[in-house]
């Protein structure tokens, strides 16, 4: 199927835009704000950027092989899935669609990012007790019980009210 | 069926280095990235440069990783697994841009072999081409031992990445700045299970006193001044070390402070024939570490799966 020019090119996007995170797969990778562009080479393949949440994020592996999957099952056969270091991923680029996503599936959506001010990067002492909803019932008296959970984004929360744990996404 | 309908062939497929069996495998973490170096910064000084910030990582993740099925509670287990994956993402970052940097300081393997840089150079330098400073090499000891060591270790990592995010270095300043955000979180886990040992009871305050004289005689190294480091700062490549202390002493004395602690003067470290970790020149935990986390690899430098 030959396919060049604009509309393969936003063809191409669209299936990118399908393609969902391999551990929360309600997410997509533009929900997660990993999928960074979607463009046409200078030789016609199509050059897809992701960028990793964390650097050791083990999931990039996996994300690769399913954009250039599901790309050539919609007839891109030639893909190139490159890596974007710079600026680097912040939760803050989760998208509206993505928070409520990861609402309705028990994941506490993560706040806005503090920036910090310049100068050195200051120590936090103190657990930082935002208010976080329980995803489960909607209370509000939760606490933190991990700051790192199953995987490098997420924290581990516990719900006073029903009982229930749950995950939680990092500000980063 | 196309090979693409497999999950699992469509991971391996393409470059052989995919299909090495002791790696990291999958990808080249630094896939698409510009790795050209910036106009006045030596090639063999970045590499070199490189591999301390890498080996820093990853020997201090490959003791982290120990505590897994050792930790006092699953929630700190989890939590040690976790800071130990961020700095292994960080090394596998360091060790493949050291490799573009310089291919000469990846060691050379059999002809057809399908080890990857990045695997070659974890796997395959012995001790003294290890780069990394001695601190993070001591064993584990008890839990006082390891945080004491992760709250030095992160303390000063951070600070060195923070300024790092503006290296002339692209890929190292992408690097730093992504680390700096995963260092944050490191030293705050540290420092608050310091405050926690010394606000505890008679025995953990005993195990953080011993914990500081193993620990601590290790602090002064991290600051030594290096010449590869020197050169690179000098065009804005690098920071000196030696430029940290001031905030890594004023952080620590915050953590001091909050814990009413009070550190007891420890002797530095002897260094050897005045030569230290960044010079290749090791305690003796490291031989048992990379032996340890090497000899797997070692013995089967073609295998694949």
């Amino acid at each position: 199927m030959p396919m060049t020019g604009r509309s393969a090119v936003s063809r191409a996007r669209e299936c990118a835009a399908t393609v969902t995170d391999p551990e929360m797969p309600m997410l997509t990778l533009v929900d997660l704000g990993v999928l960074r562009d979607v463009h046409e080479g200078a030789d016609g393949c199509i050059v897809v950027t992701i960028t990793p949440t964390y650097s050791g994020c083990p999931a990039m592996a996996a994300m690769r092989a399913d954009l250039e999957r599901a790309l050539a099952a919609a007839g891109f056969d030639r893909v190139e899935v490159r890596t974007s270091l710079a600026p680097a991923w912040s939760s803050d680029w989760i998208t509206e669609s993505g928070r409520r996503k990861l609402a309705e599936h028990g994941i506490a959506p993560p706040g806005p990012v503090r920036t910090p001010t310049s100068g050195a990067v200051p120590l936090n002492l103190v657990a930082h007790r935002p208010v976080v909803q329980c995803p489960q019932c909607g209370s509000p008296d939760t606490g933190e019980t991990s700051r790192f959970g199953s995987t490098a984004c997420t924290s581990l929360h516990r719900c006073r009210s029903c009982g229930e744990p749950f995950q939680r996404i990092k500000e980063i | 069926m196309n090979d693409r309908d497999c999950a699992y062939a469509s991971l391996i497929d393409g470059d052989p280095h995919d299909q090495w069996a002791f790696g990291t495998g999958f990808e080249d973490p630094l896939a698409g990235v510009d790795t050209t170096a910036a106009p006045g910064v030596d090639g063999a000084d970045l590499a070199a440069y490189c591999l301390m910030l890498a080996d820093d990582a990853l020997i201090c993740a490959q003791r982290l990783t120990q505590w897994c099925t050792n930790a006092p509670e699953l929630e700190e287990e989890v939590a040690l697994a976790n800071i130990g994956l961020d700095l292994l993402g960080q090394a596998r970052l360091l060790l493949a841009r050291a490799a573009a940097a310089d291919p000469r300081v990846v060691p050379v393997l059999p002809d057809g072999s399908p080890v990857p840089a990045e695997d070659a150079l974890a796997f395959f330098r012995d001790e003294s081409a290890f780069r990394c400073v001695r601190l993070v090499e001591l064993a584990n000891g008890d839990f006082a031992v390891s945080m004491t060591r992760l709250l030095a270790f992160s303390t000063f990592r951070l600070a060195a990445l923070h300024r790092l995010s503006d290296s002339r270095d692209l890929v190292l300043a992408a690097v730093a700045a992504k680390g700096a955000k995963e260092l944050a979180y490191h030293r705050d886990y540290a420092a608050r299970w310091f405050i926690t040992l010394a606000g505890g009871t008679d025995e953990s305050r005993r195990r953080l006193a011993q914990a500081m004289t193993t620990v601590w005689p290790y602090v002064d190294e991290l600051f030594r001044p290096n010449p590869v480091e020197r050169r690179l700062a000098a065009v804005g490549a690098a920071v000196d070390a030696s430029t940290l202390r001031g905030e890594f002493d004023s952080v620590v004395a915050q953590v001091f402070g909050a814990s009413g602690w009070h550190p007891p003067t420890v002797r530095p470290a002897p260094l050897v024939a005045g030569k230290s970790g960044r010079d290749g020149v090791h305690t003796e935990a490291l031989g048992y570490l990379l032996a340890e986390m090497q000899s797997v690899a070692r013995a089967h430098p073609m295998g694949r799966w």
